[in-house]
């Protein structure tokens, strides 16, 4: 996070409507000067459609988007100083890597000593000097990429969108350009909004995150503040991996259908004896946890998966119909073997058990 | 698929061969008449060439060959202009959702013979004076449908993100369309011409409805017609043996075109 917080883009209560769909609902969100920003959210929840209203290919039926304070919603995408990478990157075929990346520069009627300069400069940065006489179809997917990203930093946007950029690479390839998109962001100081489906890409690339369901803002908040306290279930099941334990809300927690009680704090908003989840992230559950541990279950290990840096056990409790994960570390699990049908005592504390209503996602 | 028995393969082949007989040998014999040292269609009498000499003096031939060249050239800048536009047009609303495709194949799948006569019955209608500009126009009608057909073919397959992507780096519409989308369906584009060009150098019913009355708007194909009925000559054999040549090469470089543009 950067420690310039000047508002940059200013969503203002953005809605569209397709017809009888509102695929962005009462929109709102403000974001910052230099931050890498993703729009979070399973296909549908409108960050797509969010996103060309940014660009400039859909206009907000309702509501004002604010760039540098000025409203930009009726401002065409070719006279709007935001620049999107799209998802297919929409490389020209029939042009070269350098006049590809020129193209931009050329309709900013630029000199053109000046167009060879940073055209230059880019293909210099982005490793693409080498490339700058082949085509398009001459190139690897991760070389398409950075052509993609070249092409639209080469204008100096405001603001760079982009749109699943790492979405067509495969696993290995897209670790590496996570980290490199990162570095372009930190060097150039160009604010970056990124669309993404994927919550682990959002959690290692953000500064901050939104989360989308059904075209509403679920919950905006950095990385960490996401993952450690999600605002709703949604979110935490969405990001990351949680247990979730059904019952009714207690003073002090939950109490599930076989009268167990699980201790967690109750946010105000949940009343006395509504449906409710307990939720509890894998890794802070325990295994033979010592006496203290406020929260304590036997079960059953139904399935035990090596992951290398840590061990994933499925236990089958009396709380729950689905298995309780749980990751311990490679160590902890050399220090106390456990193996498929072992009989297990899990624990977690109060600290680590949020409760959320059952009546809202 | 299951292996096929020497027996039955020859069998196909030889139905093949067939086929490809039946429908290249009458055009190979009027090919091979109009080189005929004599004048009678059945009879060979050795090669030559005098009546391609003959046609070159024929002075109403060479005005319907200038006539057909006419027609084909203007009727084909038309159409290749009009049938992209409305390809174009059809395209970005068929992805909105909305769409005219049947409204445009109409004059494809229409026979000749009724677009003929509804074509001169509205010329008539507008009082309008037949001549060469009433083939042109007729020709127009039923080209675009070809042009068009050949230019969404390309761009069923076309990546309307690279527009997008061609606005968002600043470009205007015109801009877009002259430097992105005309370079990339321009093999379309040509072919779609070369098609129309060959539809209407060797075009009969239509022109023959259309053209009015005398020799000033008669067409190749009207002026074979003319002179068939007085028995094929094999000065005919040549005139047609000439059209086949410039249909079959502006066919064969329009399927080329088409070929290096697949994506």
């Amino acid at each position: 996070m950067t420690s310039d917080h000047r508002i940059l883009l200013d969503i203002d209560g953005a809605t569209k409507r397709f017809g009888a769909v509102t695929a962005v609902d009462a929109f709102s969100l403000g974001i910052r000067e230099n931050e890498f920003f993703a729009l979070l959210g399973p296909s549908g929840c409108g960050k797509t459609t969010l996103l060309r209203m940014l660009a400039g290919f859909e206009s907000p039926s309702e509501g004002r988007i604010l760039l540098d304070g000025v409203d930009i919603s009726r401002v065409p995408p070719n006279r709007r100083p935001v620049n999107l990478m799209f998802q297919s990157y929409a490389l020209f075929p029939h042009m070269s890597v350098a006049s590809n990346i020129a193209y931009g520069l050329e309709m900013e009627k630029l000199p053109r000593a000046e167009i060879d300069a940073r055209v230059a400069a880019m293909m210099e940065t982005t490793q693409l000097t080498e490339l700058a006489d082949r085509r398009p179809d001459q190139l690897s997917g991760g070389q398409r990429q950075r052509v993609a990203l070249a092409r639209a930093l080469v204008k100096r946007p405001r603001l760079l969108l982009l749109d699943e950029p790492l979405g067509a690479l495969d696993k290995k390839l897209r670790g590496a350009m996570q980290l490199e998109l990162k570095r372009l962001q930190y060097k150039l100081g160009i604010t970056f909004i990124m669309v993404t489906h994927d919550q682990e890409e959002a959690l290692v690339m953000a500064d901050r995150i939104a989360v989308l369901k059904d075209g509403h803002l679920l919950q905006c908040g950095t990385p960490n503040e996401i993952y450690e306290q999600p605002a709703s279930r949604f979110v935490a099941d969405f990001i990351g991996v949680t247990n979730f334990i059904p019952g009714k809300a207690t003073g002090a927690g939950i109490m599930t259908a076989h009268g167990m009680a699980i201790a967690g704090k109750r946010p105000d908003s949940i009343a006395e004896g509504s449906p409710a989840w307990a939720a509890i992230r894998p890794e802070r559950i325990m295994l033979s946890p010592p006496a203290s541990t406020e929260n304590r279950l036997t079960g059953t290990v139904r399935t035990r998966a090596y992951h290398g840096l840590d061990l994933q056990l499925h236990v089958d409790t009396p709380v729950s119909d689905t298995p309780i994960v749980v990751r311990i570390t490679a160590d902890a699990a050399e220090r106390n073997p456990v193996a498929t049908g072992d009989t297990v005592e899990i624990g977690w504390s109060t600290a680590d058990t949020r409760i959320f209503d059952q009546l809202k996602n | 698929m299951a292996e096929r028995s020497p027996a039955t393969r020859r069998t196909l082949s030889a139905l093949l061969i067939a086929v490809f007989a039946f429908l290249y040998i009458p055009i190979g014999v009027v090919v091979a008449l109009s080189f005929n040292e004599g004048g009678l269609p059945t009879v060979w009498s050795g090669f030559s060439l005098k009546w391609y000499g003959s046609l070159a003096g024929n002075s109403q031939i060479l005005n319907a060959a200038l006539n057909t060249l006419v027609v084909a050239v203007v009727s084909t800048l038309i159409a290749t202009l009009l049938g992209t536009l409305l390809a174009i047009g059809v395209e970005i609303r068929r992805r909105k959702g909305r769409a005219l495709e049947a409204l445009i194949f109409a004059p494809m799948i229409i026979p000749d013979i009724v677009l003929a006569i509804a074509l001169l019955s509205f010329f008539s209608m507008l009082n309008f004076r037949l001549g060469l500009h009433t083939i042109i126009l007729a020709h127009v009608v039923f080209n675009i449908a070809f042009v068009c057909a050949v230019v969404r073919a390309r761009l069923k397959s076309f990546d309307w993100s690279i527009v997008e992507a061609s606005a968002d780096l600043g470009a205007s519409s015109l801009t877009t369309f002259r430097r992105v989308t005309l370079p990339m369906i321009a093999p379309a584009v040509i072919a779609g011409a070369l098609l129309a060009f060959t539809l209407s150098v060797d075009e009969f019913i239509i022109a023959f409805f259309t053209a009015g009355a005398g020799r000033a708007s008669t067409t190749l194909p009207m002026q074979i017609y003319s002179m068939i009925r007085f028995g094929v000559t094999p000065e005919i054999n040549a005139l047609a043996t000439l059209v086949i040549a410039v249909s079959v090469t502006a066919l064969a470089l329009s399927q080329r075109m088409n070929r290096t543009i697949a994506p």
